[in-house]
């Protein structure tokens, strides 16, 4: 039986990882190399490195620090952050990601996700997905590290992007974020049954019946998180252990 | 010991090159290269795939006579190969991801989309599945039954002959997702993603 996934997510900033409230006020973490390496061992299903400040301030990745990361993690790797262009998604898997996650990029043309999807197989290809709440049961896709409204229905833009190649989808919510308050679980419900591809849940958990509730109230197939996990309220295993004596299928 | 992965430019192998490295760490002479006169001279080869089973076998064939050198180490010389991903799907007969492709023809089946059930079952299958052993293979020595391999596919490699067939895994049907045929080792799921125990099915492979 396939398991859901729990993914420990490293928001990376000046090499460093940090964790805001609603995308900012951001507070340092730890060393993502560290880090990477504790929830590998530790673990962890996969491990999600996130540049968050990268597609603002539009600069490349950190490759070196990608680098590193991924001699740390036999576990499969996302990173994402500033994906633009093909030649990006290159650099990525050189340094050793196994799957990149575009953001910003998908939405401003989403013949991108076609491209890269076509390039890389679809298996590496995810797109984030940062939206906010405009009125009942009515989600926008924002973009730029959460910095820029779309005007695009965040339901109607998973479904394109799935048909588009894409073959994940990172779901955060950005009303949920760092409020330590749970899943957006509506909006998640109304993403999963939109799309046949794989969910992965970000955004708001506080604690494990969160991450209980994204999988079986969400429909997600995989729950991401940050803070619960790099300032040590729990670690990889107890969550774990945790969900599974709620008979929610995990590996352990 | 010289152990070959080849790198044929199908998509993205540097957790393959990275787990290896980190088992073979001395004990190994290991190479990523696809170069013919390396790999004649070889004595395993590791064969990784990612994208499309058309873009993997466009990608082989694109580099002259590394098909018929593969097929020379592989079946003429009955040498050990590890086909992982696509790089397994490749040992079939014939491919329908994209178009209908030709693949390598070593074992004999084909490779299409998992039955989904009418969308009952996400595509990719993207995660950790348990796998079930059918047979003893020389690649899952100390590997218990029902351990957890990362996955991530929509096609799957069905053979005619079933008696190649070392374990399978459950997603909507039963998957096949490793083959052993003689000197031939085929991983659907990625080991060099899977933790403590893929590492040990490298490990396993390299110790052949």
């Amino acid at each position: 039986m396939l398991k859901n996934r729990i993914i420990p997510c490293l928001d990376v900033k000046n090499g460093r990882v940090v964790k805001g409230i609603n995308f900012v006020e951001l507070k340092d973490a730890g060393d993502p190399v560290e880090q990477a390496k504790i929830y590998s061992d530790g673990g962890a299903d996969e491990i999600c490195f996130l540049d968050i400040t990268a597609s603002n301030e539009n600069r490349d990745i950190i490759i070196d620090i990608v680098r590193k990361t991924a001699k740390e993690c036999f576990v499969p790797l996302t990173v994402g952050g500033g994906v633009r262009t093909i030649q990006n998604i290159t650099d990525l898997l050189l340094a050793g990601a196994d799957k990149v996650s575009i953001n910003t990029a998908a939405v401003k043309n989403v013949n991108f996700v076609q491209e890269a999807s076509k390039k890389f197989g679809s298996q590496c290809i995810v797109v984030a997905i940062d939206a906010k709440m405009i009125s009942d049961n009515k989600w926008e896709v924002f973009t730029h590290g959460g910095r820029n409204k779309t005007g695009i229905d965040a339901i109607k833009f998973a479904k394109q992007i799935e048909t588009s190649g894409a073959g994940e989808i990172l779901l955060t919510s950005m009303d949920k974020d760092g409020t330590k308050s749970g899943y957006d679980l509506e909006l998640l419900q109304e993403i999963t049954k939109s799309v046949n591809i794989p969910v992965i849940a970000s955004g708001g958990v506080g604690n494990l019946d969160h991450l209980y509730d994204g999988i079986i109230k969400g429909g997600a197939s995989a729950v991401l998180a940050a803070s619960i996990f790099h300032y040590g309220e729990f670690t990889i295993k107890q969550t774990k252990e945790y969900l599974k004596s709620k008979n929610v299928p995990v590996r352990l | 010991m010289k152990v070959i992965i080849v790198d044929y430019q199908s998509g993205n192998i540097s957790s393959v090159i990275s787990s290896f490295t980190e088992v073979a760490k001395g004990k190994v002479n290991l190479e990523v290269t696809s170069d013919i006169k390396k790999i004649k001279s070889s004595d395993k080869i590791v064969l990784p795939g990612q994208g499309s089973f058309k873009s993997c076998v466009d990608s082989l064939n694109n580099i002259n006579g590394l098909a018929d050198a593969l097929e020379e180490f592989a079946i003429t010389n009955k040498k050990p190969l590890l086909g992982i991903c696509v790089g397994l799907q490749m040992f079939a007969d014939v491919g329908y991801e994209e178009a209908e492709t030709k693949g390598l023809g070593w074992i004999s089946g084909k490779v299409s989309k998992i039955d989904n059930q009418n969308g009952k079952f996400k595509l990719p299958h993207i995660g950790w599945n348990e796998i079930e052993i059918q047979k003893e293979s020389k690649i899952f020595k100390d590997i218990k039954n029902k351990s957890h391999m990362y996955f991530v596919h929509s096609y799957e490699f069905v053979p005619e002959d079933k008696s190649v067939i070392s374990a399978s895994t459950d997603y909507s049907s039963k998957i096949v997702c490793a083959v052993e045929k003689e000197n031939l080792f085929g991983t659907q799921f990625h080991p060099e993603k899977s933790d403590k125990t893929g590492l040990k099915i490298i490990d396993n492979f390299l110790k052949l």
